[in-house]
């Protein structure tokens, strides 16, 4: 059986991620600081504990600015 | 993840405050504490005009978006400064344009940087004796920033500088134990001159990821790319690094701003000089330290000579 997966975006950059995990689980798994970013499914902010769906398009927002 | 007031779905989770908050009641949460900074720090008074200081990222805009929810008398101001790399300047210029428009419904002044002067700030730094980018920026602002205030008459000028920006600036400030800089940081930073125009910083007990979540919870459009000259930045290196120690144990950049404001009311950073001699710079009648030529003004004259 083919596994589900979701995409997970952030700036120009995109990875294929398996659904069931944590959206906190995601970022850590595309190699992001959690800390650093924010999640929106369908532009709507989202927990970093929310279940990723198959086929979720999750986009990150980075949170941190400086200079 | 539920929302502890409701029992909605939390749209955040905020283990320093061990709160869980839906949309609703995260935007409520968010005005509230400004209110209290606002008030425990004695930021502003009822009635004040106030100038807030976009640059059209998550910060100020959300500040604005608060400080026009509290019932401020509030205009902003915009500086482009003329960074074409990506068209960040002008993406973020329409962003604060858009803000003010469709969400403050307040006065928007632009100044733009190349029209007025002759010279974007990359120009700037890249000719003659320039300054170094980021130093360049920051004196070009504060100089624009004060000189608009004080033409309007604004009680102040209000600044989006969040928590994590403070906390990376104390713990820069406190390596290398800079007493000068540790006696001057502050909530608020008062007019020690009529010259001069007094600052606010009404986020400062704000997290980073708090303001961004609630532009993001509020539909405030802001621009997501960081400044392409910051990378690298030491600011960005220290926020870091504080986000490891929060992640150990959350609270930590709480703590440590909050501890050293109490430090300072508690007379830990007495003034390191005495009265400062002001003059009037010749060229735009600004104070200075520096003689009868202000540095903003010395700037521009190297470039004159130089570029």
């Amino acid at each position: 059986m083919a596994v589900k997966t979701a995409t997970i975006k952030f700036h120009d950059k995109e990875w294929e991620v398996h659904s069931g995990m944590t959206v906190r689980a995601a970022i850590e798994k595309v190699g992001l600081d959690p800390y650093a970013v924010l999640a929106l499914r369908d532009k709507r902010l989202i927990n970093d504990q929310t279940i990723i769906e198959p086929e979720d398009e999750i986009r990150l927002v980075n949170v941190i600015s400086g200079g | 993840m539920k929302c502890l007031k409701c029992g909605g779905v939390a749209v955040i989770g905020m283990p320093q405050h061990r709160l869980k908050l839906c949309a609703e009641h995260y935007t409520e949460w968010v005005v509230e504490r400004v209110r209290r900074t606002i008030e425990r720090f004695s930021l502003l008074q009822p009635g004040d005009r106030v100038l807030v200081a976009v640059s059209g990222g998550k910060d100020s805009l959300s500040l604005w978006d608060i400080l026009v929810r509290l019932g401020y008398d509030t205009e902003g101001l915009y500086i482009n400064l003329g960074v074409h790399h990506g068209d960040y300047s002008d993406v973020s210029q329409e962003h604060a344009e858009a803000f003010a428009t469709e969400h403050a419904r307040a006065p928007l002044h632009v100044v733009d940087l190349r029209q007025e002067y002759g010279k974007t700030v990359p120009e700037l730094s890249r000719t003659g004796r320039g300054r170094r980018m980021c130093s360049a920026c920051g004196l070009v602002k504060r100089h624009i920033m004060n000189r608009v205030a004080r033409q309007g008459g604004y009680a102040c000028i209000a600044t989006g500088h969040n928590l994590d920006d403070e906390a990376a600036v104390l713990m820069q400030n406190t390596l290398r134990w800079q007493l000068g800089y540790l006696e001057r940081q502050a909530p608020a930073l008062p007019a020690t001159h009529p010259g001069f125009a007094r600052k606010v910083k009404p986020l400062c007990l704000l997290y980073e990821r708090e303001t961004a979540a609630y532009a993001l919870v509020r539909g405030i459009e802001f621009v997501d790319q960081e400044c392409p000259y910051s990378v690298g930045a030491k600011t960005i290196a220290y926020k870091l690094l504080l986000n490891q120690l929060e992640r150990d144990s959350p609270g930590t950049k709480l703590a440590f701003y909050q501890s050293f404001l109490r430090a300072k009311e508690a007379g830990a950073f007495p003034p390191t000089q005495g009265a400062v001699d002001l003059t009037a710079c010749r060229v735009c009648g600004q104070p200075t330290t520096a003689g009868d030529l202000c540095a903003f003004c010395r700037l521009w004259e190297a470039q004159q000579q130089h570029g």
